[in-house]
């Protein structure tokens, strides 16, 4: 037998699942002295390119309640053509068209390596994709054209059926007509008013034609597009022109004065066009933010420039009068797009804040991207905006759109909650428990926006009760349901059933033990974390999770941006909770602790500890936060490159030493979603902040010199270091204990 | 003066009109011819009228009447031969005999005169019968029986008119010749009076009939004499014409044609002469006798010879009334009554009848025969000149004695039958004589009374009644009904020279005249007239009078390419020097004073310091040096440039934007309004319009269309094509773009014409009905507003605004309601979301000009508010069609997209101490009660400010007013234009009738009238206005006039013609709409009404009426009278109201005249759906065409050509515009109302 890491590698390659504990505590009473709960991480459109396409639909339990599907832990009855759901116990027939089974002859779904599995519906009209473009238009004009490249690259990106629109704002919001002749149209709407879909859709005209135009076959069939949303292959060149002539905004800015940006209204406006066009059919509304809104409802901040926009600061003084008003606005806004299965992405370019903060729940329930850069003339947004339309080696898109995610449990389990980028169906079913973590409530979830690496954290409690003992080898089976709109159009349901051994605490504690899966853990409990200091206050978070877990890995999540606020604007911290929980296990651990290597003339690349210690002079660090790929120069090897060592054919080994760490970047940057953003600098040089704020002070002003003087750098900083850190959970800990 | 007396007429006819109503017939026969047939016949018909008075009643509608009227015509007809003609008398007699037994037995009172008459009279009716018919004629023509009695007493006495012509006249002379006025009016009124009054006063005691009465005084004397038909007129006449002719230049015309073709000119002329002549008349009547002499042998030649020049256009109507059955028009009820009148008049007027007489017999004589024998012989006669003169005007009434005489002599026995014939052919025989000489010259006689008759033709018919009634009527004749043609005429012959502003207390010439205007100190008419020139001191005067204080201000209006337009005036960085204490701006009427280091205030008389760089020194007469070279100083118009004080937001303005907004919705398009309108945008837009014709207009252009939404457009120069930007959020409406929208012609030429030429293409095949209106208002404000800027829309809308949106309509066109108490809410708009916007519009200096192509209702009471009150245009074209509408539509758009405006204007006008505006007609918005606000404001619209006294004004400083208007000019410069005017004081009203301007007067109604049927049912509101004019005139009885019979209507010369147009307007389609008139339609006019200036609502009311028989070059024909009777069947009329212009053709127009028009001989091969004129190579066709064009020019808004074929269905519309006929609706013809009138100032008086 495999050891516990490589079962759970396993499991993690061929399900996507990774639980904190691979074998369950039997009982809620043992559970609960778990202090981590029986929880998952799962990745629903994990990449299988090894998954057979399977072209018919899954055979359900006929249980009502239950409705699982067939799958490898079920006992079948070959003979009778039965077989018993392994989440219920029903016993159900097989469908007529699996009459030929046989030991011999097993249908995918029975085959053990087919945990996971992917049916294809073929049932249905194929709903065309939807990219509706949501363009700011204030912003400098290289900025602009720099966008309008982007987006018009984009077009080529998209499937040529697809269907796009664009809806440009300013002080106006401009709904645009698309394909047609000559003079180019727009609906324009105020920047200050709100909209319902109803409204939306009779000032578009886009009134079902059944009441006074009753002529004509098209109103037969449900029309694919309008005038708003056109098939690329259709609109390409009038699209890429309209992008071109896009003008900034014209409206006059007086000196003081913020634009006056609807980007509330215009977000609202691109959700209802969408609701009443495409309901339930997968979309994504792409929203390009050049500046926080300054009118409307969703404004975060007035348009004085004498006022800036909110902090923390002002948030905790309760000075942020916008902020209440906006998140509720943009609230409803992702509420309504999640029903209807959109996603709406962000890509907020700018200096300062843009309301990330009362805006992230557009693109946490939906699915959406959030991306944060400084300008939209960066390669950072280019690459990333490009990136969104990764392609697999089918060519389909990666991504996937309003997917819904339905978890099945056995009975000793039920479904506490999950956090990530979903939104509960409010699905009660027998396998909800009554207690709570994240969205809960439910056993179904929507998803609107996947991509493979969509990760979402699942929290389950183990209900059994102490005096009902599970007999022995007795497993608890977990069954993911996802159904979702591949970019081809078809409804695909990828079915993954997974077990876990029950053991009894009292007297397998060591195995239990040994099934701990650290990073899981760390990550499920960060995401718990994460989830209330999202919802709770900050300090009493800290408290909570000191009271949970003491490990290293704390330290730094501790000192995050994912829990601690200071020293980032609200919007980074919204970023960087959105990427937090919707990334899967090994980026989350990146984001929490970050890599650090250290290149050196004394051999090979090695990690080292993300301590000011390694950081010497001789050394080139490359640090990957996630968000930042980091080159730093130590002193000694910035002085020879200043020199120009790297230029003279005797110092090729110098140059060869500067070169590897950029091409180590390179390729990290090449596969990361967003895309980090890449600095390169020396010590001493200002953006080695960045590095200084990651490491574990261990050598500060305070206890520079009590430390060996030629090693590493001081950080100037209060924070306590990890060895004081340490010291003082033994402490804690050894007094808790007693 | 005296002849305003005319109404007297009235009077008379109100008294015919029994009798007349059978002449009314005739009248209605041949038109004039007719008529005059009628009138013989009436006057036949008094007789026989008197006994059927009822029919006679009856009669003036059909022909009954006329049948009496044979036979009073028979006994006329050989008096009436004679009255007419200076013979009337002599014929008078005879027919007197007759006329005046039934007047003797109805009038009895015609003692001696009567008498004569009477027998007339009385032998056909019964003496019953005479006395009602008397009583009818007199009073009223419509009702004659009741009015009648009453009317008659005063309308004989009134005859005595031509006292008050007297009276009259000498005011009238009194600015020629005040001395004429009392002296020449003494003199000769007492002359005139007496002898009329004693005709009068005979005709008075017989009250009965005013014939009698009237007649009598004048029949009895002149008749008799006259009753020897020529002899005795003449000789009578003579004398008594030249006695009192002698004063005033009618002695230079033949007493006869004085009388009669004079007598209409003198009136328009110098009231002087008039009065003279009145006087003359009066004793003049009498003279007219002698006229009568001279008509005979002279008359003809007088008449024909002046009269005939100055009244070409009569000969035409002579024609007309030949040709015309005119008797048999229905317009015999009218003109029986009229001719009842005329008889009655002529009574009063003696001097009129005695011309009739006269003439009658010179007509008999020469006239008779030649209609006789060839009605279309009358159109020469009328060629003659003297058929014309009788047709057209007042001289009608002296031509038409004359010409009576003709047409009488002629066609009595032919014309009569000839036009009476329908009616009263019976009648005829017995008339002929009268008739034909009425008929047949139709105007002849008439002239006598067509004068007054001609006004209309029924009277014209009348008149032969008079002629009957000659002895009564002769007099009366002349005199009778005023004629605004003879008016027109009179004026313009004597406004030769250019009119001088810097008498204080003149009146300008009437609008009807060209003229040239030099300004010394005062505005020039065509910026302000006044109601009244000499405005009384006191309150209590001016309650008295009644005569409305009131000024219509044009301030922007254009003035001719001789005349300066206002100078520009800079005071520099202070801005203009004005008042301390009121404000009042530098103006001539500032004193300086201390050398000239202060100046005093002539409207409150504050001093104050001259501000050094202003300071002059003054010269020995107080007048600073400099004077004459500063137009602020010297000048009765000027403009400042204003500094940015005043200026909004102390901030230079903008150059205005012109916005178009189109609808594009199903009806808009299918009509082809929106290709239309988008081609010519493309050429027009280089013709915006710019200070400076050789700068490029800095007027910045933006484009909407817009159904159920709006579509804005990007036509940014820089742009490839035009972008649309649609804003469906019409329930708040704001405007989508800033940069792009309002844009520079010339540098987004390119894009704007792509726009324009896509815009058709793109709504080819809109389905979309529904559509907004109060949001695409809102649009273009916001757009103003946002590009900060004054500026006009052009909104291009078709049908009532139902789509979901503010200012949302229904449809609530409810027939039931017209007519009730409730009616007036129609006029109001439905919604008060219009008043508001129109507030904001204001606010930014947003006009709107509204062109509506509506296909049923829109509520055009509603849609017109926001344009109305901020000094837009409304403009309708109601079924438009591309092809038939096309060319007014753009004319329309052409003219109202390149004319002079001023934008976010404000005006106010300041008065001296003692008067005050107090009340404001127009198109603008008043936040206060002074200041007039104006968010555009162009050369065509007038303002009509009402004065209050609140103070006594002095005689010495007479009343200042100044007007000052501040506005942006289409370049974008903040102005200050003033118009300032002085008008005398006094404290007699006898000044203040003597100064009046009755167009003006008419002009205040109208508008005063049109904004009334907002709060009252438009019935109240015509009784108001009938008290108020009852009023005005009984006063000037009551004190101005010299004392007279109590039944005798006399008009101040200066109103003369207020009946006349007051019924015009009492009977518009708003105050009295017909079935077919909509409700749109009046609230159309309702809007159209209270921004004209005095010449457009003049023509409006009385529509221009051109007989085209013989065209000139450099002069236009002379114009006949609007009635049915002044058409005739041979000829072809322009009809002109400055809305509509109409080409009517007569049945059979010679095919000469058709050859020459339309390239076609055939009547039959007349399209009448043609909408211009065939170019033809022939001078009259060119002539013709100049002068179609010249009328177009000459109004603000391009009037559509209709072709009118008689007996054609569109010949209805047509006869809408004969105004002085009765119209379908119920509206009194002028006849029926000035007896009315009569009616309504005796009973004030008693």
């Amino acid at each position: 037998m495999a050891t516990f890491p490589e079962y759970i590698s396993q499991n993690e390659e061929r399900d996507g699942v990774r639980f904190s504990w691979n074998v369950w505590p039997s009982s809620r009473l043992e559970a609960t002295r778990m202090v981590v709960p029986v929880a998952a991480l799962f990745t629903p459109l994990r990449e299988r390119p090894d998954l057979p396409p399977i072209q018919y639909e899954p055979v359900l339990c006929s249980r009502a309640t239950c409705r699982a599907v067939l799958n490898p832990l079920c006992q079948v009855d070959y003979r009778a053509k039965l077989w018993a759901c392994n989440f219920c116990y029903q016993r159900n027939q097989f469908p007529p068209s699996y009459s030929g089974i046989s030991e011999v002859n097993q249908p995918a779904e029975l085959l053990p390596q087919f945990s996971t599995i992917e049916y294809v519906v073929q049932r249905g009209p194929q709903m065309p994709l939807v990219f509706l473009y949501v363009v700011d238009t204030c912003m400098e004009d290289e900025d602009l054209q720099a966008l309008k490249e982007s987006l018009q690259m984009s077009l080529s990106l998209l499937p040529p059926t697809a269907l796009v629109g664009l809806i440009t704002f300013g002080r106006m919001v401009q709904v645009h007509e698309l394909g047609c002749e000559g003079i180019s149209k727009s609906y324009v709407f105020r920047g200050t008013k709100d909209l319902s879909a109803k409204q939306l859709q009779e000032m578009l005209g886009l009134t079902k034609p059944s009441a006074n135009q009753g002529r004509g076959p098209q109103t037969a069939q449900p029309p694919l597009s309008n005038r708003f949303l056109q098939p690329v292959q259709k609109v390409d060149m009038n699209l890429t022109d309209l992008l071109g002539e896009l003008q900034r905004d014209p409206w006059p800015v007086t000196q003081g004065k913020r634009p006056l940006r609807s980007l509330g209204v215009a977000m609202s406006i691109a959700v209802g066009l969408l609701e009443c066009t495409f309901p339930n059919s997968g979309a994504r509304i792409m929203t390009f933010i050049g500046g926080p809104a300054t009118q409307g409802p969703g404004m975060v901040v007035g348009d004085e420039l004498k006022t800036p926009i909110r902090s923390w600061h002002d948030i905790e003084k309760d000075n942020a009068k916008f902020m209440k008003k906006a998140t509720k606005h943009y609230e409803s806004l992702a509420n309504r797009a999640s029903t209807n299965g959109h996603m709406i992405d962000m890509y907020a370019c700018a200096l300062d804040q843009t309301g990330l903060l009362e805006m992230k729940c557009c693109a946490n329930y939906t699915g959406g991207y959030m991306v944060m850069a400084d300008s939209f003339n960066t390669s950072l947004f280019k690459q990333t905006f490009q990136r969104v339309f990764t392609k697999d080696v089918q060519g389909s898109f990666k991504m996937a759109f309003a997917a819904t995610l339905e978890v099945k449990t056995s009975r000793e389990v039920k479904l506490s909650g999950a956090i990530g980028p979903c939104v509960s169906l409010n699905a009660k079913g027998p396998c909800v428990s009554e207690n709570e973590i994240g969205t809960g409530g439910t056993c179904q979830w929507k998803i609107c926006g996947l991509d493979p690496s969509t990760t979402l954290a699942l929290y389950f409690e183990v209900v059994n009760q102490h005096k009902a003992p599970i007999p022995q080898g007795g497993r608890g089976a977990i069954q993911f349901v996802s159904q979702y709109q591949h970019s081809s159009g078809q409804r695909r349901i990828r079915v993954t059933t997974t077990a876990r051994n029950w053991a009894d605490a009292q007297t397998q504690i060591q195995s239990i033990a040994a099934s701990f899966d650290q990073e899981a853990a760390a990550i499920l409990m960060a995401r718990l974390a994460v989830y209330r200091a999202e919802t709770e206050e900050g300090p009493d978070v800290l408290r909570w999770l000191d009271r949970q877990l003491i490990r290293l890995f704390m330290f730094h999540l501790r000192r995050s941006p994912f829990l601690q606020v200071f020293n980032n604007s609200p919007d980074e911290s919204s970023y960087y909770r959105h990427q937090f929980n919707r990334q899967d296990l090994t980026q989350a651990l990146i984001m929490v602790q970050p890599v650090l290597y250290a290149y050196s003339f004394s051999g090979p690349p090695e990690p080292v500890l993300l301590d000011s210690s390694s950081i010497l002079p001789d050394r080139i660090l490359l640090m990957d936060t996630f968000f930042q790929i980091l080159i730093y120069h130590g002193e000694t090897v910035a002085q020879w490159r200043k020199a120009g060592y790297q230029e003279m054919s005797e110092y090729e080994n110098f140059k060869h030493l500067l070169q590897a760490p950029v091409d180590d970047a390179q390729e990290l940057l090449h596969t990361r979603f967003p895309m980090p953003r890449y600095i390169d600098t020396e010590h001493g040089g200002s953006q080695a902040r960045f590095l200084l704020s990651k490491v574990n002070p261990s050598q500060t002003h305070n206890n520079m010199y009590t430390w060996g003087q030629e090693s590493g750098a001081p950080i100037l900083t209060d924070d306590v270091s990890l060895q004081v850190f340490m010291d003082h959970l033994k402490k804690l800990a050894v007094s808790s204990a007693a | 003066m005296n002849v305003n007396q005319h109404t007297p007429m009235a009077s008379p006819y109100g008294q015919p009109q029994p009798g007349y109503g059978h002449p009314g017939y005739a009248p209605l026969d041949g038109g004039y011819p007719v008529p005059y047939a009628p009138y013989n016949g009436p006057a036949s018909a008094y007789q026989p009228g008197a006994l059927p008075q009822g029919p006679a009643r009856g009669p003036p509608t059909s022909g009954p009447p006329p049948v009496s009227v044979p036979q009073p015509f028979n006994q006329y007809s050989p008096s009436q031969g004679d009255v007419q003609n200076g013979p009337p008398p002599m014929t008078q007699a005879p027919p007197r005999p007759a006329a005046s037994q039934p007047y003797n037995q109805g009038a009895v009172n015609p003692s001696g005169p009567h008498s004569s008459y009477p027998q007339h009279y009385g032998p056909p009716p019964s003496m019953q019968q005479v006395t009602n018919q008397m009583t009818g004629m007199q009073i009223n023509s419509g009702p004659p029986t009741a009015a009648g009695p009453g009317y008659v007493p005063p309308h004989s006495s009134q005859p005595p008119i031509s006292t008050a012509y007297s009276a009259a006249p000498p005011p009238a002379y009194s600015q020629a010749s005040p001395p004429a006025s009392s002296a020449p009016p003494q003199p000769p009124p007492p002359s005139g009076p007496a002898t009329s009054q004693q005709y009068y006063g005979s005709p008075q005691s017989p009250s009965q009939q005013p014939f009698n009465s009237s007649l009598p005084p004048t029949s009895q004397q002149q008749f008799t004499s006259p009753a020897p038909p020529p002899p005795s007129s003449q000789q009578t006449f003579p004398p008594s014409s030249q006695q009192t002719f002698p004063p005033s230049s009618q002695q230079t015309f033949p007493p006869s044609s004085q009388q009669t073709f004079l007598p209409p000119s003198q009136q328009n002329f110098p009231p002087s002469s008039q009065q003279t002549f009145p006087q003359s008349s009066f004793s003049g009547p009498m003279p007219p006798p002698s006229q009568a002499p001279a008509p005979p042998g002279s008359q003809p030649q007088q008449s024909f010879s002046p009269a005939q020049p100055p009244f070409s256009s009569a000969p035409p109507p002579v024609s007309q009334p030949a040709f015309i059955s005119g008797p048999p028009p229905s317009a015999q009820g009218s003109f029986p009554p009229r001719a009842p009148p005329p008889s009655s008049q002529s009574g009063s007027f003696p001097s009129a009848g005695p011309p009739p007489t006269s003439t009658p017999s010179s007509q008999y004589q020469g006239p008779m025969p030649p209609q006789q024998q060839h009605p279309p012989s009358q159109p020469s006669p009328y060629h003659a000149g003297p058929s014309p003169p009788s047709v057209q005007m007042p001289p009608t009434s002296m031509a038409q004695s004359n010409h009576l005489p003709p047409g009488p002599q002629g066609p009595p026995c032919p014309p009569g039958p000839m036009q009476q014939p329908p009616t009263q052919p019976g009648m005829q025989g017995g008339y002929p004589p009268q008739q034909n000489g009425a008929f047949g010259q139709v105007r002849g006689p008439q002239p006598g009374y067509a004068g007054p008759y001609p006004g209309q033709p029924n009277y014209g018919a009348p008149a032969p009644a008079p002629a009957p009634a000659p002895p009564a009527q002769k007099r009366l004749d002349p005199d009778s009904i005023p004629s605004p043609i003879q008016v027109i005429e009179d004026d313009r012959a004597k406004s030769t020279e250019p009119f001088t502003t810097g008498v204080r207390g003149q009146a300008p010439p009437l609008v009807t005249t060209n003229f040239q205007v030099k300004d010394q100190g005062n505005a020039s008419p065509r910026f302000i007239r006044c109601t009244a020139y000499n405005m009384p001191c006191t309150a209590d005067m001016a309650k008295q009078s009644q005569v409305p204080l009131a000024a219509v201000i044009k301030p922007l209006a254009t003035l001719p390419p001789d005349e300066t337009p206002p100078y520009l005036v800079d005071h520099g960085e202070g801005g203009p020097i004005r008042c301390n204490r009121c404000k009042a701006y530098m103006c001539p009427y500032m004193q300086f004073i201390e050398g000239g280091r202060r100046f005093q205030c002539g409207f409150c008389s504050c001093v104050t310091e001259v501000p050094p760089h202003y300071f002059q020194h003054l010269d020995h007469t107080g007048k600073r040096v400099d004077c004459y070279d500063r137009p602020e100083l010297s000048l009765g118009s000027y403009e400042f440039l204003a500094t940015v004080d005043y200026c909004k937001n102390n901030k230079l303005p903008q150059p205005p934007a012109f916005i178009f907004l189109i609808d594009v919705s199903y009806n808009a398009v299918k009509s082809g309004m929106v290709g239309i309108v988008c081609q010519e945008l493309k050429s027009l837009l280089d013709y915006l319009p710019r200070e400076n014709p050789e700068m490029d207009s800095v007027v910045r252009v933006g484009f909407v269309t817009y159904n159920k939404v709006l579509h804005f457009y990007n036509v940014k120069s820089s742009l490839a094509q035009p972008q649309m930007l649609v804003v469906s959020d019409v329930s708040d409406m704001f405007v989508p773009l800033l940069d792009g929208f309002l844009v520079n012609v010339n540098e987004s030429r390119l894009v704007i014409e792509s726009l324009l030429d896509q815009i058709p293409e793109m709504f080819a095949d809109t389905r979309e009905t529904e559509t907004v209106f109060g949001p695409v208002i809102q649009a273009g404000l916001e757009a103003l507003k946002a590009a900060d800027c004054a500026g006009k829309l052009f909104v291009f809308h078709t049908s009532l605004p139902i789509a979901e949106a503010p200012g949302k309509l229904k449809n609530r066109e409810d027939k039931k309601l017209i007519g009730t108490d409730k009616e007036k809410s129609l006029f109001q708009p439905q919604v008060g979301f219009y008043n508001t916007l129109a507030k904001d519009c204001v606010a930014q200096g947003c006009c709107v000009d509204l062109f509506l192509f509506p296909n049923q209702y829109v509520d055009v009471a509603t849609l017109s508010v926001v344009p109305v009150s901020t000094g837009g245009s409304v403009y309708k074209y109601t079924y438009f069609q591309a092809q038939s509408d096309q060319e007014r539509f753009l004319n329309d758009l052409r003219r109202d997209i390149q004319k002079l405006v001023g934008f976010d204007a404000v005006m106010r006008v300041r008065t001296s101490t003692g008067i005050r505006a107090t009340d404001f007609f127009g198109s603008f918005f008043m936040s206060n009660t002074t200041d007039v606000e104006l968010a555009g404001l162009d050369c065509d619209k007038a303002i009509t400010v009402e004065f209050k006294h609140d103070d006594k004004l002095s005689e010495e400083t007479g009343a200042l007013m100044q007007c000052a208007i501040l506005y942006t000019s289409c370049s974008g410069h903040r102005r200050l234009r003033i118009h300032n005017m002085a008008v005398n004081c006094c404290s007699q009203l006898a000044d203040l009738y003597r100064n009046c301007e009755t167009d003006t007067i008419i002009n205040f109604f109208s508008k005063y009238a049109f904004r009334g049927v907002l709060n009252n049912p438009t019935k109240a509101v015509r009784d108001t206005l009938i008290n108020q004019c009852a009023q005005i005139l009984a006063c000037y009885r009551k004190n101005c006039a010299s004392p007279s019979s109590a039944g005798q209507l006399i008009l101040p010369e200066c109103m003369k013609l207020l009946p006349v147009y007051l019924n015009c307007v009492l009977k518009s389609d708003l105050l009295l709409p017909g079935a077919d008139v909509s409700l749109d339609d009046r609230a159309y006019l309702r809007q159209l009404i209270s921004c004209m200036d005095v010449s457009e609502s003049h023509v409006f009311f009385y529509p221009r009426l051109l007989p085209l028989l013989k065209l000139e070059s450099g002069s236009l024909p002379v114009a006949v009278r609007d009635s049915e009777e002044r058409l005739s069947k041979g000829g072809v009329y322009l009809l002109e109201t400055g809305l509509h212009l109409f080409l009517w053709v007569g049945a059979s127009a010679q095919q000469e005249l058709l050859l020459n028009i339309f390239g076609t001989t055939s009547f039959s091969q007349i399209d009448p759906s043609m909408t211009s004129l065939p170019v033809l190579d022939n001078p009259f066709s060119q002539r013709l065409r100049e002068i179609v064009d010249s009328f177009r020019a000459q109004r603000p808004r391009y009037m559509k050509l209709m072709v009118v074929k008689q007996e054609d269905r569109a010949e209805l519309i047509f006869r809408h515009f004969l105004v002085e006929d009765k119209c379908a609706s119920g509206g009194a013809s002028y006849v029926d109302f000035l007896c009315h009138m009569h009616k309504e100032i005796r009973q004030l008086l008693s």
